[in-house]
């Protein structure tokens, strides 16, 4: 689950973390409302879950009130890659210094939480990582201890010399970890962190992730999420057990397994179609899961044709079978469908979908060959 | 020979009055599995499927001498089972749970370590020495006894793969399944050294998919440390960019985990990669110069 920059401020500050002055407005009335008088330089950025968004045209300076009422009449509203800006963060601009960047991730071959440090600061990080990855640096944190004192104060040394500058990157880094563990989270950023002409460090930026198989736990975390469009699918067809990712392509696809659903996406490509989707109805067999699976996928208008692949080990093919013919009588489409169905009373279960005169294949490829035909007629 | 699991390994199975736990007992059970025992707080002295079952994995090694625990438990209470079979010496611990929180399984690491206990999953179907025993979900009746090892990430991927393996006439030794989290026990590499020290295995295949570096690994490993021939598949090639974790998952991977990159790395590795899953017993064959 992702949150808004606005919100990493709020648990930054939670934290003891410190950021520059700054609120978050839905409208140009709220920002009339709560910009003060006075001329100082404002920094107006979009709240938006992608990256890019100063490239965009999302990020804004503005030295007055009336500049900032400006900027932010043109970035609310705006379009950044596909998502409309429905609220910006005004926050004090401020002079920088030096930026840094600091990051806290899972890392899976350490498996644990590592702690990444670069003196090279700001946007371009990722391509600080391809060209010189030795500008970044590295610590695995042992989670029976946590971030020591010692430790933070060695990374922070990496970055600055001067010994209240120390003490405050380290002390910035330690609480960091403890915002991290405690809210489940599996992305911390600051980028930049910066030094200020009157040497004071402070998080500019401040991105935040967490582990949805950890969101039952973290009440809090939990009542700041924001859905998408189409994450409102995606969430609403995991509350049902399903896993569903919208696709740009014409072939809709049901299969139960992440693996065998991104096997068969793979296998509709690799015959020149294109799928409209990745479903992973899970282990079970139940007809009014396959029902729901159905019309979430057919609740995309741009299926022209449905594939459903199964294997069954301990989901049997039967039950699936039955679950498909309840399933399609109830939604009662034009959409052609094809069934393959594999493994574990795989016999019964074609014999129960040539009942219903469906398509029935015995393999993946004829599966994907017949589906993409069918989607041409 | 075989890896990990025999016809001697003793299982458990934490969480064996639950639904999942109770259907899967008897089925292990069925295929041949010596399930010695259950774990469920406060039901210890009932029986389930014809198994005793214990309050704590503790009593259950001490009567029973298990050395492989199986966990069915919910996700919440996953990490403290983990760490329960551990600490009571099970050398191999099977995670079937999904759903499990990341900071869980990096708690529960060093503790792993430390008390030198193998742990396969979270979120995995688990595995199977064919013949001998099954610990996990593994529907038991497409396996066939011969020489093909095989790793993988996924778990219907993978039962589609052995049905073919199985239907070309190529058998298998030791079947696993990792799991597909981010953060979990044995990996690719850990494996492939056991398949190579494994007198029967003859040839291993590898099923990967996109995300993360473990594929890129396991290339670097079969190059400088493998005799045996190895075969992948990767799911995911069609998969579009952008379900990833920011800056930072891009930046520890060096490398974006993409389909292409790691198909690339077993290539330079002399590992041939198939297109479709079809093609993976042809490879095999042709490797094995069959």
């Amino acid at each position: 689950m992702k949150i808004h920059e606005y919100q990493a401020r709020i648990l930054f500050k939670k934290y003891g973390i410190p950021v520059p002055e700054g609120f978050v407005c839905h409208s140009v009335d709220e920002v009339k409302q709560k910009v003060s008088d006075d001329d100082k330089l404002r920094v107006i950025k979009a709240q938006v879950h992608v990256g890019g968004r100063g490239k965009a045209g999302g990020v804004k300076l503005a030295n007055t009130k009336a500049e900032t009422i400006e900027k932010a009449e043109q970035i609310l509203g705006m379009d950044i890659k596909g998502l409309t800006v429905d609220k910006i963060l005004v926050a004090d601009a401020v002079d920088i210094e030096k930026e840094f960047y600091v990051g806290l991730i899972n890392d899976r071959n350490s498996k644990s939480v590592t702690l990444m440090v670069s003196a090279e600061g700001g946007v371009e990080i990722e391509e600080v990582a391809k060209v010189s990855p030795e500008k970044i640096i590295k610590m695995p944190i042992d989670p029976t201890m946590g971030l020591m004192d010692w430790q933070a104060r060695k990374i922070a040394l990496k970055l600055f010399s001067d010994p209240k500058e120390v003490r405050q990157a380290a002390a910035i880094l330690v609480k960091l970890y403890q915002l991290y563990v405690d809210t489940d989270a599996s992305l911390a950023e600051i980028n930049p962190l910066v030094l200020t002409p009157d040497k004071r460090v402070l998080a500019i930026d401040g991105k935040m992730n967490f582990d949805d198989n950890a969101l039952y736990r973290q009440p809090e975390i939990l009542a700041m999420r924001e859905v998408s469009d189409d994450e409102k699918k995606e969430i609403e067809a995991n509350a049902k057990g399903l896993s569903y990712i919208k696709l740009d392509g014409n072939i809709g696809c049901m299969v139960n397994g992440a693996g065998l659903a991104m096997a068969t996406m793979d296998m509709i490509k690799l015959y020149g179609g294109e799928p409209a989707n990745f479903l992973d109805i899970g282990g079970s067999s139940n007809p009014e899961k396959v029902v729901e699976a159905m019309n979430i996928l057919l609740s995309d208008k741009n299926v022209e044709a449905v594939m459903i692949n199964i294997f069954g080990g301990i989901t049997r093919c039967d039950d699936v079978a039955r679950g498909l013919v309840v399933a399609l009588d109830k939604i009662k489409t034009d959409i052609p469908i094809v069934i393959r169905l594999s493994g574990t009373n795989a016999k019964e279960g074609l014999e129960i979908i040539r009942e219903t005169g469906l398509p029935t294949v015995e393999t993946m490829s004829e599966a994907a060959k017949t589906a993409i035909e069918l989607s041409k007629k | 020979m075989s890896i990990l699991i025999n016809k001697d390994t003793k299982v458990i199975v934490q969480g064996i009055t639950g639904r999942d736990g109770a259907f899967h007992a008897s089925k292990m059970k069925a295929y041949g599995t010596n399930i010695v025992g259950g774990i469920s707080p406060g039901k210890g002295g009932m029986e389930v499927e014809g198994v005793p079952v214990f309050n704590t994995v503790e009593d259950a090694v001490k009567a029973t001498g298990a050395n492989a625990s199986v966990i069915f438990v919910p996700a919440p209470f996953a990490g403290d089972a983990i760490l329960e079979a551990s600490f009571a010496g099970v050398g191999l611990v099977v995670c079937i749970t999904e759903g499990v929180p990341v900071q869980d399984m990096i708690k529960v690491t060093p503790v792993l370590k430390q008390n030198n206990t193998k742990l396969i999953g979270a979120n995995c179907p688990g595995l199977i020495t064919v013949d001998e025993c099954l610990i996990g979900i593994l529907p038991g009746m497409i396996f066939k006894k011969g020489n093909v090892g095989l790793i993988s990430r996924s778990g219907t991927l993978t039962y589609e793969v052995v049905n073919m393996l199985t239907e070309s006439g190529l058998g298998q030794t030791t079947c696993v399944g990792i799991g597909g989290d981010s953060v979990s026990g044995l990996y690719f590499i850990d494996l492939l050294e056991m398949y190579e020290n494994d007198p029967e295995t003859k040839a291993v295949v590898l099923i990967g998919e996109i995300g993360g570096d473990a594929e890129e690994q396991a290339a670097r490993f079969i190059k400088e440390k493998m005799t045996k021939p190895v075969v992948a598949f990767i799911a995911g090639q069609s998969a579009p960019p952008g379900k990833r974790m920011g800056h930072a998952g891009a930046i520890i991977s060096s490398g974006s985990g993409t389909a292409a990159e790691k198909i690339k790395a077993f290539n330079e590795a002399g590992v041939p990669v198939a297109k479709e899953p079809s093609e993976i017993p042809g490879l095999v064959k042709g490797k094995l110069g069959m």
